[in-house]
């Protein structure tokens, strides 16, 4: 704000703080003025004396900054959910649809070659999905923050819609509450809050659903959102039938550009490229992350290549076809990365996000049970994160020793 | 080779002692506080393990099955005591071989390492091995691979713990029931195996 006078909302803003500050009536609503204020105005309070780095970029900025990085998919998102809608709509033989959906539809039409038409049909599917996921996510957060006198954080804003990306556009919606309550409260909520946590909370929503309602988040019917229709992610198909099945229904371009059934955001391999190459070329996500993933990934499908396999097609799938199919893109730049349940040294991260690629390959390939790998893949290397850093510091404990002895000697 | 192959990873991942069935929880919560601890439990019961499994085979095969003794004598009613006559004496050699020699990890052992002979996993391995009829050589690896991956559950919660340690967990979880969500929340992490064929 460079105008000498404050603006009409720091004015608003300003007056509200008496009530909230201590000795005020809404005392105890503190944190709920506090996440108001600063979401839209840098915090005034400065750190004084003491070695604190300062820096421009706080966590709500860091955590706006990886919001704004979505938007390519959400777009993607509602377009592809639209369309494939829209085209099993048309082999269905329907031309129209009930509820609210046919009152805001019926008038636009389901012509899947018609942009409007996909896009706005798309959007009333994501759209109740993600405002669930933020009103029901957003109470128990704020519950929390409430209760235990901690800030609400901007990091609820990342999880709420990285956890309404991954999941598959037919689900009830009341599936999405319970999930993102999950994890919300079990996944980060009883560590203390943001940056407290050891596992993606997004992930522990996700996998929790996964677990808990399996035919409502796996199979072929889920897919796609209209009733009666079944259509498999690629992956399901590469699994049952082979790659030569997989080429026969889509183009590798059409399965990285996004237009295949799948999860709500995770089909797009462009879009996500464009969310994530900012989130990199920013250095909120870390590239060593980013580049042990794929390294990871593209070692362990060519090493399955090479050994081949009469009776599982699944080995037979090349490495840029598991780049594009299924939630690999999405998982590697949105979920790998969260800083807080990710290794914490620069060597270790590299590390983790090979062990990452290695697994998120070999649940696809040697797991029938699950024809994608990478939820899993990331909460398990979650697991072994403190335990890299713990040897990535140790072998550097143990470097310097030697160099020590070395000098000496 | 390849079957053997296939029963370690399979002892190891899919059915992990400690996240998959939840065996030796009473070990695996008391000393999972500090990855140093946590290898040195590891390694005290991946050994006990790994010696015990086959032992108790060769026991049940040529002393207790019906007939291995004598013609007519079925002495399998004897297994639970013997198994745990075996993995007692070998806890008791594995304290004194720890007291002469790594006098440290003895002491931060304490009392749970007299406690393996009564931890649940290395009895639990035995028990799988009698069940599931493994011969001589696959109990070996049976006994080597589930005390590997007992181990290797423990150190990652150690990890996981002292990470856990700079959380500001409500009063009412602290200590004990926030280590029982992690264990809970890495067995789903775990889940990434199950269903695998092998």
């Amino acid at each position: 704000m460079s105008s000498s006078s404050p603006s009409r909302l720091r004015r608003l803003l300003d007056g509200a703080e008496p009530h909230f500050t201590q000795g005020g009536k809404l005392e105890r609503f503190y944190v709920l003025f506090e996440m108001v204020d600063t979401l839209f105005y840098s915090p005034p309070n400065k750190t004084i004396g003491g070695p604190h780095v300062r820096d421009a970029l706080d966590l709500k900025r860091v955590m706006g900054m990886v919001w704004m990085c979505t938007f390519p998919m959400m777009f993607m998102a509602c377009f592809n959910t639209g369309y494939q809608a829209n085209e099993a709509m048309q082999t269905l033989g329907l031309t129209s649809t009930e509820g609210m959906r046919g009152f805001f539809m019926n008038g636009i039409g389901y012509d899947p070659s018609s942009f409007f038409a996909n896009f706005f049909h798309g959007m009333t599917y994501f759209i109740p999905i993600y405002l669930t996921t933020f009103i029901v996510g957003a109470v128990a957060e704020v519950v929390f923050s409430l209760v235990r006198g901690h800030e609400v954080n901007e990091g609820f804003f990342v999880t709420s819609i990285l956890y309404s990306l991954t999941l598959p556009p037919d689900i009830p919606l009341w599936m999405v509450a319970v999930g993102i309550v999950f994890g919300i409260v079990i996944g980060k909520e009883v560590f203390g809050g943001t940056g407290k946590n050891f596992l993606n909370p997004a992930l522990v929503g996700r996998a929790f659903l996964y677990f808990a309602y399996p035919a409502s988040m796996s199979g072929d019917a889920v897919w796609t959102a209209v009733d009666g229709y079944t259509g498999a992610t690629a992956l399901g198909i590469a699994a049952a039938e082979g790659m030569a099945a997989v080429e026969a229904q889509f183009t590798w371009w059409e399965a990285f550009v996004g237009m295949v059934p799948g999860s709500i955001g995770e089909t797009s391999t462009l879009a996500i490229m464009i969310g994530g190459g900012i989130l990199l070329a920013t250095k909120i996500a870390s590239w060593r992350i980013v580049l042990g993933c794929f390294f990871g990934m593209m070692a362990t499908a060519t090493l399955f290549n090479l050994i081949g396999s009469d009776t599982n097609p699944m080995f037979g799938m090349s490495w840029w076809w598991h780049l594009v199919v299924g939630g690999f893109a999405f998982g590697m730049f949105f979920m790998a990365t969260d800083p807080v349940s990710a290794s914490m040294t620069n060597t270790g991260r590299f590390y983790y996000g090979c062990l990452i690629g290695f697994m998120t390959v070999l649940i696809r390939v040697i797991n029938p049970a699950f024809p994608e790998g990478i939820m899993l893949a990331i909460l398990f290397s979650n697991i072994f994160a403190p335990m890299i850093d713990y040897c990535v510091v140790k072998a550097n404990i143990g470097r310097r020793e030697k160099r020590l002895e070395g000098g000496k000697a | 080779m390849e079957a053997y192959l296939s029963l370690f990873v399979k002892a190891v991942f899919v059915e992990n002692l400690a996240l998959s069935f939840f065996l030796g929880m009473c070990t695996f919560l008391a000393l999972s506080k500090k990855i140093e601890t946590a290898i040195g439990l590891g390694i005290a019961v991946a050994v006990v393990q790994a010696i015990t499994v086959p032992v108790n085979n060769l026991i049940l095969n040529f002393l207790l099955k019906d007939g291995s003794l004598m013609a007519g004598v079925d002495l399998t009613f004897l297994g639970l005591i013997s198994y745990i006559g075996v993995i007692a004496a070998m806890v008791q050699i594995l304290e004194m071989v720890l007291d002469k020699f790594m006098p440290s990890l003895y002491n931060a052992l304490g009392v749970f390492l007299p406690l393996i002979t009564v931890n649940c996993a290395i009895l639990g391995g035995s028990l799988f091995m009698v069940e599931r009829d493994y011969t001589f050589g696959e109990s070996a690896v049976y006994g080597i691979s589930s005390g590997l991956g007992w181990a290797l559950a423990v150190v990652a919660l150690a990890g996981v713990r002292e990470k856990l340690k700079y959380s500001d967990v409500p009063k009412g979880l602290q200590g004990l029931g926030i280590t029982f969500i992690t264990v809970g929340l890495m067995s789903m992490g775990f889940m990434a195996f199950s269903g695998v064929q092998l």
